[in-house]
């Protein structure tokens, strides 16, 4: 079910200008690894790399290699569709599909690909899935309301849940807390925790007291300066990072001493 | 230091704000109603000459009936009290049926194109010629049709499926427009969250985006459908007129309702010279009248069927 990742010296495009340099890192299967750095300094945007959902964005490009389990990502004849059925995406901001129930967004990976599966087998997987995001007890007499009846939070565990229901072998969460407030935010928190044991985890995030809580690995990104490309600064042992960084730059950006 | 009048620390409203306010208030109800004037007063107008025709039965008196609807102008001549609109009904409802069976999957795809694939100069001169066709006058694009089929099929071709086309050049650009705009307000991350889940790009139009604006596009389609349904200078060269029930959009002239209503206005009164036969002088006036009113019937039954549909289709929200 879960696979690790490595990224061979990659650089990102927008058009013409290097987003991203020369990143190479290892992602541990069955693992937890955070990404942090200040705004703009690519994070966001070499996770959307792992997935090839980079390239949906018209002009954008990437050289370099990503390996999953030693197959490349970005080799010859490797259909971007099919990646993102292995890897899968939370975004930002809770985005439920609003035309459907909260039961058919979590089996919209399903139903919008034209796949046919049996009621009974629907309703095992919105079941599974749903529990796997935690969502279940909250939901289970309101499968048939929309999704956009739910709060922020469970919004955000309904985006989870349909991510999951796919079974991808890497689960991508862009900031996933950002919108939500602290009880939702620990709801996250603990899943996370809990799909550790069957997912690779990546995760991007502002707050760094959260990369200490849930992650195993830490990378840092930082930028030299607007119009300058994002680089990885350093990655290690989430513990390392923040007691005892390698760069200057880290403990500078950790402790709150950056710009 | 507080002048005498103020008697709270945060004064009072000004006497001029209040004069502006009130002056404003009256302006804007003031032009609300001015609006409502021609509304009102045209609905009354039709409504009330609009019955004359139904209270006229086949012998000449006054009963209500409505044999109106359900005859046709064959056989009718002169001052006879009978004679309908069914024919034209037919004719108006097959020919903007079919005009809009052409025209929105070619709007709704060209649509498509300019919001999710199209870039650079092939998209600038789609939307250009987009905005051209807006402007076209209908007379055109029914000289346009007429000139079309003279050509392909042969001289003096009047068939249904020509005005249809006719109607159809004025439909387009509406259809595209307003799918368009309804297409761009689908939020982005509705289709990232479906090409994270492994939907190709296609699919992703189909039923995310496309679904999402399944709404707006019902409601433009009715309002591009309202834009047509009332031409008459196409359909008048494209289709020609005719007395009797034509339902073959591919064979032979036929009816509309616009242009009935012109026919018979153009035909004046009757005149009554025997006594023997039931005639009514004013009668084509009244067949006039009273196919507007059904004709803006119509109309509001179209946007009340919209209406439904799109709140049908609508994104669902609260518990």
């Amino acid at each position: 079910m879960s696979k690790r990742i490595d990224v061979n010296n990659l650089n990102v495009f927008y058009g013409d200008f290097l987003a991203v340099e020369d990143v190479s890192l290892a992602i541990e299967s069955k693992s937890v690894t955070a990404f942090i750095g200040p705004s703009g300094c690519g994070k966001s945007t070499f996770l959307r790399t792992l997935n090839r959902m980079h390239e949906v964005i018209p002009g954008a490009r990437v050289e370099g290699e990503v390996l999953m389990d030693g197959t490349n990502l970005y080799g010859p004849g490797v259909d971007p569709v099919a990646v993102r059925r292995h890897v899968g995406m939370v975004f930002q901001r809770p985005n439920p599909f609003p035309t459907m129930s909260i039961a058919e967004n979590v089996v919209a990976g399903v139903k919008l690909n034209n796949k046919r599966m049996s009621k009974s087998d629907v309703a095992d997987l919105v079941e599974s899935s749903l529990r796997g995001a935690n969502l279940w007890e909250e939901v289970k007499d309101r499968l048939d309301k929309p999704g956009s009846s739910l709060s922020g939070g469970q919004q955000q565990r309904l985006c989870i849940a349909r991510a999951i229901a796919i079974k991808p072998d890497v689960l991508l969460m862009d900031e996933p807390c950002s919108a939500l407030d602290p009880i939702s935010t620990l709801a996250i928190e603990d899943l996370i925790h809990e799909l550790k044991s069957e997912y690779t985890i990546v995760i991007v995030t502002h707050n760094m007291q959260q990369a200490a809580r849930v992650s195993d690995r830490t990378a840092f990104f930082n930028i030299a300066g607007t119009g300058k490309p994002g680089k990885l600064i350093e990655m290690d042992d989430t513990t390392t990072i923040f007691s005892a960084p390698a760069e200057k730059a880290t403990e500078d950006y950790i402790s709150g001493r950056f710009g | 230091m507080a002048s005498q009048t103020t008697t709270t620390p945060f004064g009072q409203v000004s006497a001029r704000r209040k004069a502006v306010n009130g002056a404003m208030t009256v302006l804007i109800y003031g032009a609300f109603a001015l609006a409502l004037i021609p509304l009102l007063w045209l609905s009354a107008t039709v409504v009330s000459r609009g019955v004359d025709r139904f209270m006229v039965d086949g012998n000449g008196d006054e009963k209500f009936n409505l044999d109106f609807l359900n005859q046709s102008m064959r056989g009718i001549f002169g001052g006879m009290p009978e004679g309908g609109i069914a024919h034209a009904i037919a004719g108006t409802l097959s020919i903007t049926l079919a005009a809009t069976l052409i025209s929105v999957p070619i709007g709704l795809l060209a649509a498509v194109y300019l919001v999710e694939y199209g870039k650079g100069t092939l998209k600038r001169a789609v939307t250009f010629l987009v905005d051209v066709m807006t402007g076209i006058p209908s007379i055109v694009a029914g000289l346009f049709a007429y000139a079309v089929f003279a050509v392909v099929v042969g001289p003096g071709t009047k068939l249904g499926i020509v005005g249809a086309v006719a109607l159809s050049l004025l439909m387009i650009p509406v259809v595209v427009r307003a799918t368009e705009e309804m297409l761009k307000l689908v939020p982005n991350e509705l289709r990232e969250a479906s090409y994270a889940l492994g939907v190709p790009k296609w699919l992703t139009i189909l039923k995310v985006v496309i679904r999402t604006a399944a709404a707006g596009i019902t409601t433009g389609v009715t309002l591009a459908i309202a834009r047509v349904i009332g031409e008459t200078a196409p359909l008048l060269i494209a289709v020609g007129v005719a007395d009797s029930y034509n339902l073959n959009l591919f064979d032979g002239r036929m009816m509309t309702l616009p242009v009935y209503i012109v026919s018979e206005w153009r035909k004046g009164d009757q005149p009554c010279n025997n006594p023997e036969i039931a005639c009514v002088p004013e009668i084509t006036e009244y067949r006039a009248w009273a196919a507007a009113l059904v004709l803006i019937l119509i109309v509001m039954a179209l946007n009340l069927v919209a209406r439904l549909v799109s709140k049908y289709f609508s994104p669902k929200t609260g518990r």
